[in-house]
């Protein structure tokens, strides 16, 4: 850039540098200090942040071993950690799955098909989306101890009634996917139709492998959505055993039975693999949130 | 491209399972008395099935799926939301008339006046019940089972017969060993020959139970013991007597507007609740402010291309967004716990203080602040980085030739030119806040609460957060109640959407 820099910038370079210093020291503290507290020995702080000697019992506990300490006391996990990340795991890639199935079907129509109350349709969903499902608990509540009654595998205390809850968060996706496909010239799949393809051949085995990125995405986006997802899970799951690691991980943190030590273990454990996927996919996810604001 | 015979017949197949599956599933939920429930999946199973059968709805074919989901577990609960803001739903009020009338006429005592003396006998490895009249006197007629196997959790019924005065059987277990049998024995029955049925009363005694309620051809109940009438009062939601008793459990009836009547005239409710508002619309207005402060300074300084490591500063910088948000909030509250959190352990190092960060109102509202804001800048800071890129340089130049400073600049010309994209995002993020149930959830719960009040309600709870709490927590579960103010948040957040759209819409017809 060929603007003149004035005597003070030097002094404006280190400024900067410092105030992003401080920024980057209160930014990194908690995460950090998480580690740290993972590796210290006992539930309650002893001053120092950089630990003096490392232990590693919450680490045990947290991957559901027994520890014995020094005076011959054996600890067991408070909680089922490692079943809570699989229960995690488990309902948010099967709803992720199906929430990728039913928005490519729905986006494919947006793009190809023509019907009647096309761009009224969509435009609803998205504004339905709108509305947090946080705002309509008590309902959702009811709904599936009603469905429980006659269905019960899609009932209160099931995952598969919290992967049916999730099934609706689906506007969104099927707008992304709908505008990739866009992108995809029609005239590929016109002629297939030519060649005697179905409306389904065409989409299931001509648009889709093209199309296989933004799945990936979309998925990842959906993954990460519902793994992280707390209110729903909240109120549909109780029991210790069928708790996802949204819901669970509060309990460290119980004012009767404070487990500050053995929950950075577990955040940590838990906390990185769903931190290591959000950074995969940061590019994407940064580029859908820019979406709404720069529009091209 | 044909498909395959085999291919066809599997379609159909699992089709016709399909169908069949979905009509008996309608046909139980309507032979459970719910009709209008039996009429709603009927109308979406005939729906499915028009959908896939016809030629005529190919589109629907492939909407189907994700069109339903959204209706039901987006818009249905929506919809129901507003229908039980008008009802009394709560754990008093939990079941339907019906439901409530047939539990009350389910309720039985057992007969004492009517009741037999009995005794276990074995035979070979099983046993038999004998009944006999409490005054056994010698001529009474006794009663007999066939043999028993008094174990597992198994209802039975075993049919009795009248033993003959000369037929003997083998004494009776003592009373430590029929005690043993005692689960098998509550679930036994016994029908004698003129038809009653007994059931177990008590250690000794098998007796027949009595109704506790008759019903009346007026839809009211008469308790048989004392003939008190309790009459179905569709106002309260209640059996209620002519002296004004109220027969738990009461039921479930529409209450027109008192929901909302509520939080407009009731004193001791409306205080915590214009509270909880006012904090509801300054904890989101705020969260914005600083998260897009922070965000859009640290934009700036990290497109200045005279510093280095600015990826570096941005990848760092941009962690707190990839941790999952139920992780770093629960790691703050510890931070922050008065007693053993690193927060308070660095200030009473430096300043010797120890700040209540849970139990004192204004600190914990301080807190919550400075976790969203960390939590949410860097939102804005990857906004604000794009949009900055859009700037053309020259304009910079041409200040920069007027000798503007960095300030002169930022507000001259970036301000005003990424304030119109942005606003949109800033309404959305308003929203987001406005109901960021997670947050007080997971950090403070809504602690520390206001006193004095009638319903539980936190000088840090949002709206959200209390109507979970009347929901589904402390304050005896008030569905109704928390519909109703959920309500006025749909409306809210309508709002914001339509503003929303609006300055999208303005600013894409400037464009």
């Amino acid at each position: 850039m060929a603007i003149v820099t004035g005597k003070n910038q030097r002094w404006r370079v280190l400024g900067a540098h410092a105030f992003l210093i401080v920024l980057l020291v209160l930014t990194l503290f908690p995460l950090a200090a998480v580690i740290s507290i993972s590796l210290r020995p006992g539930n309650f702080a002893n001053g120092s942040l950089i630990p003096r000697e490392i232990s590693l019992e919450h680490w045990k506990l947290a991957l559901g071993f027994d520890v014995t300490t020094a005076d011959g006391l054996v600890m067991h996990p408070p909680f089922p950690v490692l079943r809570w990340l699989w229960n995690s795991v488990k309902v948010a890639t099967i709803a992720s799955a199906l929430i990728v199935a039913f928005s490519t079907t729905a986006a494919y129509a947006f793009a190809r098909l023509r019907f009647a109350f096309k761009m009224p349709i969509l435009n609803s969903m998205l504004l339905l989306q709108m509305f947090p499902p946080v705002l309509a608990l008590v309902a959702i509540y009811a709904i599936f101890e009603t469905i429980g009654n006659y269905v019960p595998a899609l009932g209160l205390e099931t995952h598969g009634g919290l992967i049916v809850a999730y099934l609706g968060g689906v506007a969104t996706h099927i707008w992304t996917i709908r505008g990739y496909f866009e992108t995809i010239p029609v005239e590929i799949e016109e002629c297939a139709k030519v060649d005697g393809a179905s409306h389904f051949q065409a989409f299931f085995r001509v648009l889709l492998p093209m199309a296989v990125p933004i799945l990936m995405v979309v998925f990842v986006l959906a993954f990460v959505g519902t793994i992280i997802e707390y209110p729903v899970a909240s109120i549909l799951l109780r029991e210790e055993s069928n708790l996802t690691l949204a819901v669970g991980s509060k309990y460290y943190l119980a004012d009767q039975k404070y487990l500050w030590g053995d929950f950075a273990a577990a955040a940590v454990l838990s906390g990185l693999p769903i931190t290591a996927v959000f950074l995969a996919a940061q590019r994407w996810i940064v580029s859908g949130l820019t979406a709404g604001g720069v529009k091209e | 491209m044909h498909s395959s015979p085999w291919k066809r017949g599997l379609v159909a197949a699992a089709g016709a399972l399909a169908g069949t599956g979905g009509f008996w599933l309608v046909f139980a939920i309507y032979a459970a008395h719910q009709p209008l429930l039996a009429l709603g999946a009927l109308a979406l199973l005939c729906a499915g099935l028009y959908v896939y059968l016809s030629r005529a709805a190919i589109a629907w074919r492939y909407l189907f799926p994700g069109v339903v989901g959204m209706l039901l577990f987006v818009a249905f609960p929506l919809v129901y939301t507003m229908w039980i803001g008008f009802t009394n739903y709560s754990s008093t009020h939990l079941l339907s008339q019906a439901r409530v009338k047939a539990y009350l006429l389910e309720q039985t005592v057992p007969d004492e006046d009517h009741s037999l003396q009995f005794t276990l006998h074995p035979d070979g490895d099983k046993l038999r019940v004998l009944l006999a009249p409490h005054d056994a006197a010698a001529s009474a007629v006794r009663f007999v089972s066939p043999p028993l196997k008094l174990q597992g959790d198994d209802a039975q019924v075993a049919t009795m017969a009248a033993l003959p005065a000369d037929q003997a059987l083998v004494p009776a277990l003592a009373v430590r060993d029929t005690l043993a049998h005692r689960d098998a024995l509550m679930k036994l029955q016994l029908k004698m020959p003129d038809g009653r049925v007994l059931g177990y009363a008590g250690v000794h005694e098998f007796g027949p139970s009595a109704a506790v309620w008759k019903a009346n051809a007026d839809g009211s109940l008469t308790r048989l013991d004392d003939n008190k009438t309790y009459a179905p009062n569709d106002a309260e939601g209640f059996y209620v007597a002519a002296d004004g008793d109220r027969l738990q459990p009461g039921y479930k009836v529409a209450v027109g507007f008192a929901n909302y009547a509520r939080m407009l005239a009731d004193r001791e409710f409306r205080g915590p609740f214009v509270s909880i508002f006012v904090w509801t619309v300054a904890f989101a207005a705020l969260s914005v402010a600083f998260s897009l402060a922070v965000g859009c300074t640290l934009a700036v300084l990290l497109n200045w291309e005279a510093l280095r490591f600015r990826t570096l500063y941005r990848t760092l910088l941009f962690l707190p967004y990839a941790v999952p948000g139920f992780i770093s909030i629960l790691v703050f509250k510890g931070l922050f716990n008065q007693n053993f959190g690193e927060i308070n352990g660095i200030l009473n190092a430096v300043f010797g203080i120890k700040p209540a960060w849970f139990a004192d109102p204004m600190l914990a509202r301080t807190m919550m602040l400075v976790v969203n804001t960390w939590l949410g800048y860097p939102y804005f800071l990857v906004l604000c980085t794009g949009l900055l890129k859009a700037i053309p340089v020259d304009l910079y130049e041409a200040s920069a030739i007027a000798g503007a400073r960095p300030l002169t600049n930022f507000f001259r010309i970036t301000a005003p030119l990424i304030v119109k994209p942005l606003s949109p995002l800033i309404i959305s993020a308003f929203a987001f806040n406005f109901n960021n149930f997670v947050l007080v959830s997971l950090l403070t719960n809504g602690r520390p609460d206001f006193l004095n009040t009638k319903i539980p309600a936190g000088t840090t709870d949002i709206l959200v957060s209390y109507t979970y709490r009347i929901a589904f927590l402390d304050s005896g579960q008030n569905f109704g109640l928390a519909a109703a103010i959920s309500t006025v948040i749909f409306f809210l957040v309508a709002l914001l959407s339509f503003a929303n759209l609006r300055v999208a819409a303005r600013n894409a017809a400037r464009r």
